[in-house]
């Protein structure tokens, strides 16, 4: 196999990871403080999916243009939908809280297919079919696009958690909660902003992967999943984990669809998944509990 | 015998017996009052509960969350069609490879979880990655049909053999009830048995049971073992029943879920539990398809989205499920 091309195959799978370790990251931050696995968490991506597709077909907007007003709108839904649905289930058993965002993401997904009906929908921005010419290879010029906001994006969630107050504030909730309700933080209403900022990151990287691939309703269990698997590997609850395994399954995956037929390819994330639960069940940037 | 059946009606109350009877008379005779519609929403009702039975053998007795039963179903389902299409084997005997197929998957799941200590979202994980990496690698078998699906030749019409399974739906009826009456009544053995307590109490609190002398491995590994094993034969009934498999559909996901909401909306480790989640989801979907096909919304997901807000009106107000507050009112609760 020519190593140009091994090589355009890993650039372009590094990439695309970097859009999927944002998502992961939405997903990672909502577990890390409200200790809610979001189990709508890929539904959550395809509406913003949607938001961006509808945006583009009716006034030509570039889903890069739409991306904060999108996140914004998905940081209000994370927010009504912890302040409405979900904080009343934090203390209750985890069967339980499955139970009821399975029950959301049933919704969502069947809500969007009336809305939208089956069919895959696409948005084709004028510069999607350019690339950047390095020397032998070639980068697409989306997935790079893509891939910077990503990692903007993260930075300034890093920031905000290191820096900012309110971020200060969530992460001493995150740490030991009854210490947050005695030195008078509103903890239910940190849990309201956490949920709000992940599902902000899902909002943001919907608007990427618009423009990476055809947009269905059904997607939504598909990224979930593989959000999942990348929170688990990178391990859950750790942001720079999430942006890792995000680089690490799109990798893979890339490589994966190279090497065997690209309908196998995750396969082989389900088979990494399955080694890091074995060998490393917090993942690898994962703390022992 | 007379021991376990002693130990059977054991604590049961004194209401629940006649009304356990009364209720397999009823649907003993249900194929002769019944049409042809309602049969097969008692068939796909019985297939839930069966299935809702093996599953809450794990999380509802002990408190292990496997979100990926679909597994056991479609090997089961595979196992049995594979012999049947291949070498002409009747189902009766694809069961026990259906069986052997469930048990080693689940062992071999089970063993790494468990020696790893790999337990609730974790664990969860682990046995949907399992089912979904089965699923991938079975579309790509063509031996089996690969993702073009693996039929069964469909029975000719009028044509009715037990010992091969190719019958009219009154004959999957019976199988199904069957295989429910006896799911029941395993379950309701493993439950006032010894293995039952030891479960619960690793359910309540792990460390605590260990303390009390519980081998937890031990017991975690028969619950795994016992359900995947009590599962596989429901995937035999699907392959006889339906006589289509799609990787796709069988391993996938959504069965999962499809197959442990009876058991959590009916009450999580009760007996009857499983029964009435599979009866009630059952019929509501059904009655959600008639009553939008008169209203003329046939909407594709319109569906699904009254069931989605169903279920979230049930997991809100009746955290328990719908067995615990029905007991209470029909004077079933258990003797103290």
């Amino acid at each position: 196999m020519p190593l140009d091309l091994v090589l355009n195959v890993a650039i372009g799978g590094v990439l695309t990871g970097l859009v999927y370790g944002l998502m992961a990251l939405g997903l990672s931050v909502i577990f890390g403080v409200v200790r809610i696995v979001n189990f709508a968490h890929g539904e959550m991506m395809t509406v913003a999916m949607y938001a961006a597709v509808m945006a583009f077909a009716h006034w030509q907007l570039d889903p890069f243009a739409v991306l904060l007003p999108v996140a914004a709108g998905l940081f209000l839904f994370g927010y009504g939908l912890q302040t409405s649905l979900i904080n009343p289930f934090i203390t209750r058993p985890e069967h339980s809280q499955f139970m009821l965002l399975v029950a959301i993401a049933i919704v969502t997904v069947n809500g969007l297919l009336m809305a939208f009906g089956p069919n895959a929908r696409t948005v084709l921005v004028p510069y999607a079919l350019d690339s950047i010419e390095l020397g032998p290879l070639l980068v697409d010029k989306v997935r790079l696009y893509a891939a910077g906001t990503a990692l903007a994006i993260a930075a300034g969630l890093f920031a905000f958690f290191r820096y900012a107050r309110l971020g200060a504030a969530i992460r001493a909730a995150a740490d030991n909660h009854t210490g947050a309700l005695v030195v008078g933080l509103n903890v239910k209403r940190l849990y309201a902003a956490t949920f709000g900022l992940g599902s902000a990151c899902v909002g943001a990287a919907g608007c990427l992967m618009a423009v990476l691939i055809d947009v269905t309703p059904t997607l939504g269990p598909v990224y979930t999943l593989l959000a999942f698997v990348i929170v688990i590997v990178g391990g859950l609850g750790s942001m720079m984990g999430a942006l890792v395994g995000g680089v690490l399954i799109g990798l893979s995956e890339a490589l994966a669809g190279l090497v065997l037929v690209p309908s196998a390819k995750s396969m082989v994330t389900f088979a990494l998944l399955i080694l890091v639960l074995l060998l490393r069940p917090q993942g690898l940037f994962g703390r022992r509990a | 015998m007379t021991d376990w059946a002693g130990r059977m009606a054991g604590d049961a109350p004194p209401r629940a017996l006649p009304l356990l009877a009364a209720l397999l008379a009823a649907l003993l005779v249900l194929p002769a009052i019944v049409d042809s519609y309602v049969l097969s929403i008692a068939i796909l009702v019985l297939y839930f509960a069966y299935v809702g039975q093996a599953w809450n053998i794990m999380m509802g007795f002990a408190g292990q969350l496997s979100l990926g039963h679909s597994l056991y179903v479609g090997l089961g389902a595979y196992a049995s069609a594979v012999l049947f299409v291949h070498h002409g084997v009747a189902p009766w005997i694809g069961a026990f490879a259906a069986i052997g197929a469930a048990i080693a998957a689940a062992a071999i799941i089970g063993a790494l979880a468990f020696r790893f200590g790999i337990a609730g979202v974790y664990f969860a994980l682990l046995t949907i990655a399992f089912a979904e990496f089965t699923r991938i690698g079975f579309d790509h078998f063509p031996w089996i049909g690969g993702s073009g699906g693996l039929f069964l030749p469909v029975a000719r019409h009028g044509e009715s053999e037990f010992w091969m399974l190719r019958g009219p739906p009154v004959m999957f009826y019976y199988v199904i009830l069957s295989m429910a009456a006896m799911a029941f009544a395993m379950c309701r053995l493993l439950m006032v048995g010894r293995i039952g307590y030891y479960w619960r109490a690793l359910r309540e609190d792990e460390d605590a049971a260990r303390a009390l002398g519980i081998d937890i491995f031990r017991y975690k590994m028969l619950a795994i073992l016992i359900s995947s094993a009590m599962t596989a034969p429901a995937g035999v009934f699907f392959a006889f029943y339906y006589n289509t498999l799609f990787p796709e559909q069988i391993f996938s996901m959504l069965r999962s879920i499809e197959l442990i909401l009876g058991p959590i909306i009916g009450g999580l480790g009760t007996l009857f539990g499983p029964i009435l989640g599979a009866f009630v989801l059952t019929v509501l979907a059904e009655v959600l398809n008639e009553v939008l096909a008169a209203l003329g919304w046939e909407i594709p997901g319109a569906r699904q989205v009254f069931y989605g807000l169903c279920l979230l009106v049930v997991v809100m107000y009746l955290p328990e499920g719908i067995w615990p507050a029905l007991a209470r009112r029909l004077g079933l609760e258990r003797r103290r």
